[in-house]
């Protein structure tokens, strides 16, 4: 069973390719970690997958249909969720608020005006469950803004979740966590449930190493290969696009991480 | 707020959006002009009119970030509404402010399919524009709106039949006043909705809130509509108890002034906006006896020294202290 699957999809900007017949299958259940230099056009990946850009050609599959020209709001709610490499969140809601908010969208009563929030409190007990289970019980009446960066990282996993994706797009989602604070997001991702198909783009090796089965390597807004991990650590290309030619093998964990 | 002081989610919920003992001794002020200042009731009811029209910018600027220079339109719609319909026979004041509350959420609700589609500058001139044409549409309509000289003739009858305006503004204020505190409890109502809350989603970040699946231009759509809405009734308000329309109602003027008193008062916090209203218009009332021509020289060295100093607003202000003080103690 194919969970989400994308065939010959591109997109540029005027000479610029960003996306070049991009092809792969995320099956059911999956965990797969796509790296890549910057700029080699991952988060522009997520971006057409979720329809924050419009491809030119081609064709988004979620569970076996087109979603290529639905709105963004639209592919969430088939189940298509992303999170993002920088922290998009609500600085001066609470991380009870923003879940509580997520919830009230899919049960789609975030329409209904005449009631109070607490007339849904089974909403409310939802949000609260779903932070708790990412550890954010405590934190959860204290204003976003003034949350630790790794908090706020968990709360970005946390809304995902909120909205019962089928497919998670996570973008990077050990960006910027100082090492202090990133078991707790590791125990995070590894307690995914299983039936949710994960696509991750990261930086970080030891998290691709640790939580993906299979990797797909990009350059140049084309996909470069496809493997198990460890064929990809092994393949001469990945080294030679992470590291150029020339470079010095002492600088490669350096060149991974911040590639 | 510390999580220990919680006892569970809904609880907290709950006591955010419970009454505070400040509200109620704020609503019980709004009663002493009747005895503290019985000779300013006039302008007691000119300030609940102009607070119900600043609440209503507070729904749309406060609490879904729509910065909007032309929300005059709505005021002289509803004004322009219920003068008319007074002036040509049906001087019924319950009527007349329904229709014109219907007439600003229909014009307002098809400016919410262009106004929902843009943000930022673009929003800020495309409000302004709309408010420019409203305005010189009603200009150059003279032989409707009486034009420059204003709708004369408005004859509104007793509320309900009973009590009669007077020329002290006794049942003007009362009138004004009970609108007031009727549409604020609707605007309460709405910000601890579930609807208000995806509503502040969108003001803190417009574009995470598609990425939760949410329909968010619907939401600022129907939002637009019920800010429009009241402030045709404020608009209504306006031309009922002063029995006359003139231009100014739907002006470039009183857009910027209701976006000044918001600011002033404290935006995305319900109460701001009456605040505002109270303090500009008593100011107003105050400097402008003495030196009409520097009024607006104190207003603008107050927004200035407001902003700077108090980035939300006088009531923002307040609040900040209040926290201290409970910390302290």
């Amino acid at each position: 069973m194919i969970a989400l699957a994308t065939r010959g999809l591109n997109k540029r900007f005027g000479s610029l390719v960003v996306a070049k017949d991009i092809a792969f299958e995320l099956p059911v259940g999956a965990r797969h970690a796509l790296i890549g230099p910057n700029g080699a056009g991952k988060t522009t990946l997520i971006n057409l997958m979720t329809g924050m850009l419009p491809p030119d050609t081609g064709e988004i599959l979620l569970g076996g249909e087109n979603i290529a020209t639905l709105a963004p709001e639209a592919r969430v709610r088939r189940g298509l969720v992303r999170t993002f490499q920088i922290n998009s969140l609500f600085p001066n809601l609470n991380a009870l608020e923003a879940v509580t908010l997520a919830i009230c969208e899919r049960e789609s009563v975030a329409r209904v005006w005449w009631q109070r929030v607490t007339a849904h409190g089974g909403v409310i007990d939802e949000a609260h469950g779903i932070l708790s289970s990412l550890m954010l019980g405590n934190d959860c009446y204290r204003p976003t803004r003034e949350l630790p960066y790794g908090r706020q990282r968990l709360l970005e996993i946390a809304l995902a979740l909120a909205t019962r994706p089928k497919v998670l797009l996570l973008d990077e989602p050990a960006a910027g966590v100082p090492r202090g604070e990133s078991a707790e997001l590791f125990a995070v991702v590894s307690s995914l449930p299983s039936d949710i198909s994960v696509l991750f783009i990261e930086h970080d090796m030891d998290f691709v190493f640790r939580f993906a089965s299979r990797i797909i390597v990009m350059v140049g807004g084309a996909i470069l290969l496809e493997g198990a991990p460890r064929e990809i650590a092994a393949d001469p290309r990945v080294r030679e696009v992470y590291l150029g030619k020339s470079s010095h093998a002492a600088s490669r964990h350096d060149g991974a991480r911040h590639g | 707020m510390d999580a220990s002081a919680i006892s569970s989610p809904q609880a907290y919920m709950r006591l955010q959006a419970r009454w505070r003992p400040v509200e109620l001794a704020f609503w019980l002020a709004t009663l002493l002009p009747f005895w503290l200042t019985p000779d300013y009731l006039v302008l007691a009811s000119q300030i609940a009119i102009t607070a119900l029209f600043a609440l209503s910018l507070d729904l749309i600027l406060g609490y879904a970030g729509i910065v909007s220079l032309g929300h005059a339109a709505f005021f002289g719609l509803g004004a322009y509404t219920a003068g008319l319909i007074a002036k040509y026979g049906w001087g019924e004041p319950v009527t007349g402010l329904i229709a014109a509350t219907l007439v600003a959420g229909i014009v307002g609700y098809a400016a919410s399919l262009i106004v929902s589609r843009f943000r930022h500058l673009a929003l800020i001139m495309i409000t302004l524009g709309m408010g420019l044409l409203l305005a010189e549409a009603a200009n150059s309509a003279s032989w409707l709106t009486g034009g420059a000289d204003g709708l004369q003739g408005v004859k509104i009858w007793p509320v309900f039949n009973v009590f009669s305006f007077d020329l002290y503004g006794y049942v003007a204020y009362s009138y004004a006043l009970i609108v007031l505190f009727l549409v604020f409890l609707l605007a309460r109502r709405i910000i601890n909705s579930p609807f208000g809350l995806s509503l502040r989603g969108i003001r803190e970040n417009a574009v995470r809130v598609p990425a939760l699946g949410a329909p968010s231009r619907a939401h600022l759509r129907k939002i637009y509509t019920i800010a429009a809405a009241i402030a045709g009734i404020a608009g209504a308000l306006l031309a009922q108890t002063t029995e006359t329309v003139s231009l100014e109602a739907l002006g470039f003027q009183r857009s910027a002034d209701v976006l000044v008193i918001l600011i002033l008062g404290g935006a995305g916090r319900l109460y701001g906006g009456l605040i505002g209203a109270i303090i500009f218009m008593v100011a107003r009332d105050q400097f402008s006896g003495n030196t009409p021509q520097f009024w607006y020289f104190w207003i603008g060295a107050l927004l200035v020294a407001v902003v700077m100093f108090l980035p939300n607003g006088i009531l923002g202000g307040f609040a900040k202290l209040a926290s201290r003080w409970s910390k302290v103690f």
